[in-house]
């Protein structure tokens, strides 16, 4: 049996509902990210679980106890807060402390779990220093080490790096990997950026207006999106819209302009509306072959390790991107041909929600 | 930095300067001048200088024993005000939308009436014919003196003082991250422990600015002890009311008002000292 399970959980305020029906199971020692634009319902997943809020409907089990009802002072689940919510008055030392002495361990066995716990997450040094004379990513790892230090079962992480500038961001997504490898909690993050979740979770739940729309490791998720929404949400993707045309022979999509791209539709019917799905790094540049789209290159942006092309074709715009591998950049206006291998195009039921899709 | 740019900030103070010097500072050096001058029964304030008054107020127990009845009772309404004051600031802060603006306005709304209104408000109350007696009565305690004895001041110095309380508590209480105690809580810590371990920590500079409020007025208010405490309970603010203005002693009122003053600032300054510093290190 799993080690956490959400079953039909759900939240209405009033007739809205924040979540619904989120079912999810979660296995020990496992790193699960919640993916989601604001507003999806990812944060009343972790308050549910955390049972900072009361859910309408559903259960929810531990380790095979139900925990649907518990109050929060006796989950003894660790969770990581936004602001971070660190005892403002008290040290470093006594905020991990805490949870400790809630828990009535003996005092020379706290202190060995806390300087233990510290330099797991490297603030040894500062141990007396009050939470206002850190800065954002010490506060963090204070924070984490608070969670931690009580063996929680499982580690609830609230968006815990969005308050970071990008640089330490960064960092500090590899380091709570580490952490987490090292400890071996079960955890659940809450986050909207969508490379942070492809980058340190074993798996990644999208939500979307308070479902979970796909469960899925990082690649596959990233792979083999399952609606518009998540392949517009996840990463950078081209998105055309068509008509399944199945023969004995070939599986092709016919585009708005008549165009016929080949793809694997096995999952569509005949006469199906479908999207094209078509992630920019996945098109490349081509000599004038046969099979290869025209297009004219509009716009060229530098990303450091890649350049980004606006390509205008017979089929839309497209977005291309290419591995900056020291050679000479095409110009804008260039005319260029555009070529994808057959089994990079994905195919997508046509988003309920296509007017959302952006970034 | 040139010459001019170096006086522009003190010229530009200039005008809160002069207007804190001719109102504040100049009449307290008028007053410790008056308290160094002669008085004689017959003539009245006669000029020259003396220490006669101080030594009249130091050598005289009856001075002693008003000054000890005003510190108690301010002391008394001091810790009133905190032990209702905080409680109430903090389910202020725990209310909804709408209840809270309310009772926010509730709490206020004395300090629109004066405080002579609501003097007389309490004796109305507190009189051997007045609604608590009566209730006192009709439950069977009997009735009991209250009007012109120090209980009746100090309810009547609660009921102004409140806001006095609820405010600077209510402030630290906007300032504490309210996930804070989510955290405490997530720890396994009871609701009683974050109450005392977390939330009362955090709003101790509250606690702590609002009693020097409240401990400060109380100790220098008149027209309360003047309306309540009746013409033989007298306090240290009454004395001196009485000084200037029955007795015509102009250089013993000052003389009064000038060891209040020096009593209230001592008072306040090592109850800062002493508590604030110690939080000083934690908060910030």
């Amino acid at each position: 049996m799993s080690f956490l399970i959400l079953e039909g959980v759900s939240k209405y305020y009033g007739g809205f509902g924040a979540l619904i029906d989120m079912s999810l199971t979660v296995e020990r020692g496992e790193f699960i990210s919640l993916l989601g634009p604001s507003g999806c319902g990812k944060t009343t997943t972790l308050q549910a679980i955390a049972g900072l809020i009361d859910v309408t409907r559903g259960r929810m089990q531990l380790d095979g106890r139900d925990i649907t009802h518990l109050p929060v002072n006796q989950r003894g689940l660790g969770i990581v807060f936004q602001s971070y919510a660190l005892f403002p008055h008290m040290t470093v030392a006594q905020n991990v402390s805490f949870g400790l002495e809630m828990r009535k361990v003996p005092k020379h066995q706290r202190d060995e779990q806390i300087a233990q716990m510290l330099k797991l997450v490297h603030l040894d040094a500062l141990a007396s220093r009050y939470p206002r004379e850190l800065s954002g990513g010490q506060r963090q790892r204070v924070a984490i080490a608070r969670a931690l230090v009580i063996a929680p079962p499982v580690l609830l992480l609230d968006e815990p790096l969005s308050n970071l500038d990008a640089k330490l961001r960064e960092e500090m997504q590899f380091e709570l990997r580490r952490i987490q490898r090292k400890v071996g909690t079960t955890t659940i993050m809450v986050t909207h950026d969508q490379a942070e979740a492809l980058s340190i979770s074993d798996r990644v739940v999208v939500m979307e207006a308070g479902r979970a729309t796909q469960v899925d490791a990082p690649y596959r998720l990233y792979e083999h999106p399952k609606t518009e929404f998540i392949s517009g949400f996840v990463g950078k993707t081209n998105l055309l819209p068509g008509r399944l045309s199945r023969s004995a022979a070939a599986c092709d999509v016919v585009l708005a302009q008549g165009q016929r791209v080949a793809v694997d539709g096995a999952a569509f019917a005949d006469g199906a509306a479908v999207t094209v799905c078509l992630r920019p790094e996945k098109l490349f540049f081509t000599g004038a072959a046969q099979g290869a789209l025209r297009g004219r290159i509009e716009e060229r942006f530098f990303l450091g390790s890649q350049w980004l092309y606006r390509v205008a074709t017979p089929l839309g715009e497209l977005e291309v991107s290419s591995a900056n591998d020291g050679s000479v950049p095409l110009e804008e206006h260039a005319d260029v041909h555009l070529a994808w291998a057959l089994d990079v195009a994905r195919l997508v039921a046509p988003g309920l929600a296509a007017a959302a899709v952006s970034t | 930095m040139n010459a001019r740019s170096r006086w522009a900030p003190y010229l530009l103070s200039l005008p809160s300067l002069a207007l804190f010097g001719l109102m504040v500072l100049l009449p307290l050096a008028l007053t410790a001048l008056l308290s160094l001058q002669q008085y004689d029964v017959d003539v009245g304030v006669k000029g020259g200088f003396t220490f006669a008054s101080y030594a009249h107020v130091l050598g005289d127990s009856y001075y002693y024993e008003i000054f000890f009845r005003t510190g108690w009772v301010a002391a008394l309404t001091t810790l009133i005000c905190v032990l209702v004051g905080a409680p109430e600031a903090y389910i202020l802060s725990r209310m909804g939308s709408p209840w809270r603006s309310i009772f926010l306005l509730v709490i206020l709304a004395p300090l629109l009436v004066s405080v002579v209104v609501r003097a007389f408000g309490w004796s109305l109350l507190l009189g051997p014919n007045g609604i608590v007696n009566q209730a006192f009565e009709w439950v069977g305690i009997g009735r009991l003196r209250l009007l012109y004895t120090p209980a009746a001041v100090v309810i009547a110095l609660v009921h102004v003082m409140l806001p006095f309380m609820v405010i600077p508590v209510w402030t630290s209480l906007q300032k504490l991250d309210p996930m804070v105690e989510s955290a405490a809580l997530s720890l396994s810590a009871s609701h009683w422990t974050v109450m005392r371990r977390i939330v009362l920590p955090q709003i101790t500079p509250g606690v702590l600015s609002g009693s020097l409020i409240v401990f400060g007025l109380s100790a220098s208010a008149l027209a309360i002890p003047g309306l309540l405490g009746g013409r033989r309970l007298k306090m240290v603010a009454t004395v001196i009311y009485d000084e200037y203005l029955h007795e015509l002693n102009w250089p013993l009122g000052a003389a009064i008002a000038v060891a209040l003053l020096a009593i209230n600032l001592a008072v306040m300054l090592s109850y800062n000292a002493v508590l604030e510093g110690a939080y000083k290190k934690r908060m910030g």
